[in-house]
């Protein structure tokens, strides 16, 4: 039944930190590499050494320009580059979920995990319609519907190290850009992070009620606003104390470290 | 309603076996787990064991299973049946091959060994592949350094006794305001990314120094778009404003620095060096006494500001000429600002925040530690304000200076080696004079008289012969790059060409591809490879290449050894060359054939090993004249440099049990496996900051066998070794450089850290060239030899020109142009974007995306050969000539360092836009075919 | 989205037949005998034919009748559902009227509600879609219907049904495409909610995660041109509803209603190719193919 489930005992999903990503895709390919060995049928990719190379992926990474509006404190702020990893978000409310016709995707109760059961699947691609988020991809050779399955094959393996029971694209991440854990428990490590960075929803307009939250960038480029406060009359500059000098010229320099060695 | 839902199996078996080694898919050796299905390689994953990565692993290493079984693999020896450059071969055997090399080699060693240039690119094993060219005989030996990076190594050894990336890394875990330079963010990349994670985790700041705000510049609380070519400049004016607030570490200065060395100020041949005593240890004045003293004499206390007559010569301490120097208002902010395109409020609010850092957060470790002169500290302060840079600060004509420029804030302010700033990572710290000379004496049918590459200490170890000419083909080590500790792989085909200085005969190479990125000039390299003398003979007579793929190079080979992928091999990560070290442990590696090769391949080393005992080189044979190892495994277990220090420094000693020093032990490499691949020994807490002065550190290193007695040195601010070539071309000492070099020397090889604006812009019209370019490896590429990798090509198949939007706008640029991009050498007509977080006068792309048509058994209408596209064909090995008739290198003068990034070029849009990128080149013949038309990749199933 | 071929013969020839089949429900012609069997073969035909088609976007075709079993959530399902049972009731009650003839009244009336019911499922598969802002919405579902029956009663030769349904599936068209050309600007998705990233400034896509395309690139990024999309509206405007008016007010002949058919299905077909053509669906904004 392809009903989403009233209630899920956790909320397992990802917090990815958009401060912290270098944008360097390793977490594309980590998942590739495991989930073309893993789940279900392999991630296929065809003319892989033509003119025209494609493939399924479950995760993949974007990057944005943003240019921030000129205020008071700024008339030419500089652009900002943001790495954007994308992959499906187990959203609580899933609408791929609903519209599949065979029952194929489906909600885990225990978890949250939104999987796909191959074996059902007809490859209608209504449930890639549905998703606003562009987290599931046909796979041109099995013809079925692939997306993230939050490792579900690594989170409870018991023939993995309990330390590695964890996404593989979380494993991997080398600036550590990716938190896994249960955002439906507030005290959770993640549901903090969330907490403490103000974590967002994509698309929340969309009504999804994704369960992955993104940690936006930190705010950049302020020593740009202190230095042309300088410039500006009545500003106070709180960094000028710190070059306050002590000589103009290297004679009077002279003097200083004279005086300043007597006193180490 | 209810829920159903299908039972699943979340505990598969992963893999049958775990078989660990060291990726290969750049430079930066971390370890894996290969994850082995049916004896196949199902899925790889980072080590957490392992001191680099600790478990993570970046896009190309997780795609190495693609590169392992790439259909661009070579399969069999070839041997050239063509033309050069037209890819038709045939397959010979090994014993053919071998016999084809002996016989060229082996006439060469009796009669000229210079006749062979040996070349090694992103070759791991230099202290092997340098062993068999010193046995060999030949002077012609280096790896990439000298067209990658030589500048980055060679200003932080002369400086500080070792470098960023692999040589040192911040104190991630103390440190508090990161300052990153330089643009092409690749080399020690996972632990790059770990530290800025680490940092980012703590909310502490990243300040990106960059003209391209990408990748690590992107997660930068504060960027400074940079204009290319002037971060010394921009280094050099946050000096003068430290210097004149006082924010410097004068007690750090004192006591770790050559800041109070006495200084002869004197006109003539003593002119800038240092004053000595009688064992030739530098002088300074010790406060206590007044007088001048040893710098290592147990508890003197130097003097920074001291002069000091003697015979009546006035000696003044290298802090009074830095002061004298960096306080001039020539280095202002206001007077630096339009030059490297930062207004003078932002370089004054960067200074003071670093000044606010380093010394309002100073923090104490309760660490008590001894230093070299006898005092206990009860505590190690921490500075946490530290630096890095990428090599986009060491690719440019003044890069040696450039780079020294950092080390020289860095070490102003005390944060070098200290909780919360740069430490070293083992074999470093070393000082230069711990480094071998140059060598170059070279005797038919004799290995050459030493190692040939190392750290001049003046003009006597130029690599000159008799008559002043160069030594070696790359023209290294001479007084047009005297300190050229790389060798200059980009000026070898070239000169090799020229017969400048003289003509070789056979090239070998390994692991390069000079016929195309990474060579400048690629047309003119082509057709360098390719030309024919008047008797119809190759001018480049023969040219031996090992590769495992079917790169652009191969095509231009007469004899192809093919080497195996990095999962079939043996090799040793070892310190005796440039090992796996972190910050707090010395470590070392190696590779192991987790997978047997499947094609009639060789791993090199091992082919070099019987090519040595083929040519009775006198390392690889044994006193009876038989191959002395079987193949690289056997050297790694057995070769000894020294008694007792072989490559591996792990599990020594019969019984296994020795680290550092030990016999050699045949069970070596097993113990290595059974350890995950790698083996480790932590610093000692308490020796692991203030290496160079810190005497536990110190004994603790002699113990691992990486110096042989302790050796504590002062950071050289001020590098007599260049004083020494000033005074050369000042027309001092016997060895003197020619007349048109000596007011380039004078110049630039300034002892203390000077800027002079990029080559090129004194030699092209910088109002016709207005705008720089610059290329960086993507990081999902980065080393990785990625295109025929087919999962990687994905993500990058082909690459457009970034350019601002200054230039967008003014070309009137929309989504999907193409730009006519001309530099003082050539053209290009490529697709543009457009991107806004960029430099306004420059413009860039992602390099060695582009790939010749029919290489790496791609399709010949792959996009990167269609849309794809270098930069190289835009910049030359030579700068544009100047009407004196000689060939002026377009290389850094100290070091010989390509400088890639001092190219200017205009843009215009092509209208209308060519089919393909522009030059496009005829289809090279595939020696391996075309890979499959689909990939369902899953072993064991 | 992907103008496919397979939808666009799909959703044009069933919505034709099921249209067809809702007049012959209502016994309008009231026709028996073979001349019946000449209308429910030509109706069963195009149902049947679009249905077929539908398949073939399938990735797995040969598990098609799973697609029975999610009715209570799926409109797809309930689409598979309302269609056999029309087809079934529809050949039940055909089968009266070409070999018994008879006309079984409450069943023609059931297969009529079902054969609506079939096309209402059909334009709730779009219409359901959040994804695609110009398919949100009544007017679709409205649309479809309208087209379906004006279609229906043309084929079925209910001129009068005909000359008044036509003008009003053609004012349905010209509101939906109005309100289409709004949806996404008015959806309140752009690259500033997909991103989260829009409280900081503009936001523009720079440089997507491959280089080559991909299934979503394929499927759902599909730009026409505003000049070529206007062209296709009043072709699709003249031959679907203009020319078989006209066609219908002149004097009847055969060959007059065979192209007054045929036209509509054109113009139909071209309405379609643009109902896919032209939908923005929400994913391209990740690809920084949607100014909205």
């Amino acid at each position: 039944m392809t009903t989403l489930p009233s209630k899920t005992e956790k909320k397992l999903g990802l917090v990815i930190d958009l401060d912290t990503c270098v944008g360097c895709h390793a977490c594309v390919v980590s998942c590739k590499g495991w989930n073309t060995q893993n789940y279900g049928a392999p991630l296929s990719d065809q003319e892989p050494y033509g003119a025209d190379p494609s493939g399924t992926f479950l995760n993949r990474v974007h990057s944005y320009e943003v240019q921030p509006l000129a205020d008071s404190a700024k008339v030419q702020p500089a652009a900002q580059l943001i790495h954007f990893p994308k992959s499906c978000l187990h959203c609580e409310d899933a609408p791929c979920v609903t519209v599949c016709p065979t029952g194929a995707s489906y909600k885990r109760t225990e978890d949250g995990i939104v999987l796909v059961n191959e074996s059902d699947c007809i490859g209608c691609g209504l449930c890639a319609w549905a998703c606003p988020y562009g987290a599931r991809e046909l796979d041109q050779a099995e013809g079925v519907m692939k997306k993230c399955t939050l490792c579900v094959d690594r989170i409870y393996n018991d023939n993995l190290p309990e330390v590695d029971r964890v996404p593989a694209c979380v494993r991997t991440c080398p600036a550590g850009a990716r938190h896994f854990g249960d955002l439906g428990d507030p005290d959770s490590d993640v549901s903090r992070l969330v907490a403490d960075r103000g974590g967002m929803d994509l698309m929340p307009e969309q009504g999804t009620k994704p369960v992955n939250k993104y940690l936006p960038p930190r705010p950049k480029d302020q020593m740009d606003r202190s230095a042309e406060a300088t410039q500006g009359e009545g500003d106070i500059d709180v960094l000028a104390p710190f070059l306050a000098p002590v000589a103009e010229e290297p004679k009077g320099f002279l003097g200083w470290l004279d005086r300043t060695l007597e006193k180490i | 309603m209810t829920h159903h839902q299908p039972r699943i199996d979340t505990s598969p078996k992963v893999s049958d076996e775990i078989r660990k080694t060291t990726c290969y898919m750049c430079a930066c050796r971390c370890g894996i787990n290969v994850h082995m299905r049916e004896g196949k390689v199902a899925y790889i994953e980072g080590n957490r064991d392992h001191p680099v990565n600790q478990g993570v692993l970046c896009a190309k290493g997780s795609a190495g299973i693609m590169q392992h079984n790439a259909p661009s693999r070579l399969r069999a020896p070839l041997k050239r049946v063509g033309p050069r450059g037209s890819g038709e071969f045939e397959e010979i055997s090994w014993d053919e091959a071998l016999k084809i090399a002996t016989d060229w080699l082996a006439p060469l060693r009796e009669k000229d060994p210079s006749k062979l240039a040996f070349f090694t690119g992103r070759d791991q094993s230099q202290s092997f592949t340098s062993f068999f060219a010193q046995n060999f005989g030949t002077p012609n030996y280096a790896a990439h350094g000298g067209f990658c990076s030589v500048n980055m190594a060679a200003a932080g050894i002369y400086t500080m006794g070792g470098a960023f990336w692999e040589f040192g890394q911040p104190d991630w875990d103390h440190t508090k305001l990161f300052m990153l330079f330089g643009v092409a963010e690749d080399h020690d990349s996972n632990p790059i990314k770990m530290g800025l994670g680490k940092i980012k985790a703590r909310g502490a700041r990243v300040i990106g120094v960059n003209p391209i705000r990408s990748g690590y510049n992107a997660i930068a609380d504060d960027w400074v778009g940079i204009t290319p070519g002037t971060d010394g400049l921009f280094i050099l004016s946050l000096i003068h404003e430290l210097l004149r607030a006082g924010k410097i570490d004068l007690d750090y200065l004192a006591r770790f620095t050559n800041a109070p060395v006495l200084i002869n100020g004197a006109e003539g041949p003593e002119k800038g060096l240092f004053l000595r005593d009688e064992d030739g240890k530098p002088l300074v004045i010790d406060r206590k006494t007044g007088k001048p003293a040893a710098f290592d004499q147990m508890g003197v206390r130097p003097d920074l500001g001291a002069s000091y007559e003697k015979d009546g010569v006035t000696h003044i301490t290298v802090m009074q000429m830095l002061a004298e120097r960096y306080m001039d208002p020539q280095y202002s902010p206001e007077a630096v600002a339009e030059t490297c395109g930062i207004t003078a409020a932002k370089i004054r609010t960067i200074a003071a925040e670093i000044a606010r850092v380093a010394f309002d957060e100073a923090f104490e470790l309760d660490h008590e530690w001894t230093d070299f002169r006898g005092e206990t500290h009860k505590t190690m302060t921490g500075r946490p304000v530290s630096f890095h840079a990428m090599r986009g600060i060491s690719a440019h004509s003044n890069g040696f200076q450039t780079c020294r420029s950092l080390h020289l804030l860095q070490i102003l302010l005390g944060t070098v080696e200290v909780p919360g700033g740069f430490r070293f990572k083992p074999p470093y710290p070393k000082p230069v004079r711990a480094h071998p000379a140059p060598h170059c004496g070279v005797t038919p049918g004799k290995p050459l008289d030493g190692p040939h590459l190392g750290y001049v200490q003046g003009p006597d170890d130029l690599c000159l012969k008799e008559d002043g000419s160069p030594a070696r083909i790359d023209k290294a080590y001479t007084w047009e790059n005297p300190m050229s500790a790389h060798g200059l792989m980009h000026m070898v085909i070239s000169n090799a060409h020229a017969g400048d200085p003289y003509k070789i005969d056979t090239l070998f190479m390994y692991m390069a591809n000079m016929s195309w990125n990474s060579s400048m000039n690629v047309g003119g390299v082509q057709k360098m490879l390719t030309d024919k003398d008047e008797s119809g003979d190759y001018v480049i007579p023969r040219i031996i290449y090992s590769d495992a793929y079917s790169s652009e190079m191969v095509a231009y080979a007469d004899l192809i050894l093919p080497d195996t992928t990095y999962l079939e091999r043996h090799d040793c990560i070892s310190l005796l060359d440039r090992p796996i070290c972190e910050a707090d442990a010395a470590a070392d590696a190696i590779r192991w054939p987790v997978v047997e090769p499947d094609r009639d391949v060789r791993g090199f080393q091992s082919a070099l090993c019987d090519l040595g005992a083929r040519l009775g080189l006198p390392g690889f044979v044994n006193e009876d004249g038989t191959q002395k190892y079987a193949d690289y495994a056997d050297y790694i277990t057995n070769h000894q440099r020294k008694p007792g220090i072989g490559p591996l420094a792990g599990w020594r000693g019969e019984d296994g049990e020795s680290h550092g020093r030990g016999a050699p032990n045949s069970d070596q490499i097993d113990r290595y496996i059974e350890n995950g691949g790698f083996f480790v020994n932590h610093i000692p807490e308490g020796a692991n900051y203030y290496k160079p002065w810190n005497a536990a550190y110190q004994d603790w290193a002699v113990g691992m066998g990486l110096y042989d007695s302790p050796q504590p040195y002062l950071f050289e601010l001020y590098v007599e070794t260049m004083q020494k070539f000033r005074l050369a071309a000042d027309g001092h000492g016997e060895r003197q450089p020619p007349e048109h070099l000596r007011d380039r020397i004078r110049r630039t090889l300034d002892p203390m850290p000077v800027w002079y604006a990029p080559f090129e812009d004194d030699v092209v019209d910088t109002e016709e060239f207005p705008v720089h370019a610059l290329t960086q490896r993507p990081m999902a590429m980065y080393h990785s030899w990625g295109s025929q990798n087919a999962w990687l090509r994905q993500i990058h198949g082909h690459n457009p020109l970034y350019v601002p939007t200054k230039i967008w706008q003014a070309n009137g640029f929309a989504e999907g142009d193409w730009a006519e991009v001309t530099s003082a050498h050539g053209k290009i007509t490529v697709p543009v974007a457009h991107m806004a977080a960029l430099n306004e006068n420059t413009v860039w792309t992602w390099n060695a995306i582009g790939k010749r048509k029919g290489a790496w058994a791609l399709d010949k209408d792959a996009p990167e050969a269609t849309k794809g596209f270098l930069l190289n064909h835009l910049i030359h090995e030579l700068l544009p000539p100047k009407g004196d008739g000689l060939r002026w290198a377009n290389s850094d003068p100290v070091t010989g360092q390509a400088a890639w990034f001092d190219l200017r070029v205009k843009i215009t849009r092509a209208d209308p836009p060519p089919a393909e990128s522009q030059p496009s080149q005829p289809p090279i013949k595939s020696p391996v075919g075309q890979g499959p038309d689909e990939l369902r990749w899953e072993v064991g199933k | 989205m992907h103008p496919a071929p397979s939808v666009i013969v799909f959703t044009t020839l069933s919505g034709l037949g099921f249209g067809l089949l809702f007049w012959l429900g209502l016994g309008l012609p009231a026709v028996t005998g073979w001349t019946a069997f000449a209308f429910f073969a030509i109706a069963y035909l195009l149902a049947v034919g679009g249905l077929m088609a539908s398949t073939f976007h399938l990735g797995r075709p040969e598990r098609a009748l799973k697609a029975f079993t999610q009715w209570r959530s799926s409109w797809l399902s309930r689409e598979g559902w309302a269609s056999v049972a029309t087809l079934l009731v529809m050949a039940l009650f055909g089968a009266g009227l070409v070999f018994a003839d008879a006309s079984w009244q409450p069943l023609g009336l059931l297969g009529a509600a079902l054969a609506l019911a079939t096309v209402f499922a059909t334009s709730m598969i779009y219409a359901q879609l959040r994804t695609v802002p110009r398919w949100k919405t009544p007017l679709t579902p409205a649309l479809y219907l309208s087209i379906s029956l004006a279609g229906g009663a043309l084929l079925a030769g209910q001129v009068a049904m005909a000359l008044v349904l036509l003008p009003v599936a053609a004012v349905m068209q010209v509101l939906w495409w109005a309100r289409g050309d709004r949806a996404l600007s008015e959806s309140g998705t752009n690259l500033a909610t997909a991103t989260g990233l829009g409280s900081i400034g503009a936001v523009r896509a720079f440089e997507p995660p491959h280089t080559g395309t991909n299934y979503l690139l394929r499927e759902f990024v599909h730009e026409v041109g505003r000049k070529h999309a206007q062209k296709l509206r009043i072709l699709s405007l003249v031959l679907g509803y203009a020319l078989p008016v006209v066609l219908l007010l002149l004097p009847f002949t055969h060959v007059f209603a065979l192209v007054a058919v045929l036209s509509h299905l054109a113009g139909v077909a071209a309405s379609r190719w643009l109902f896919f053509a032209e939908a923005e669906h929400v994913v391209g904004l990740y690809y920084g193919k949607r100014a909205a």
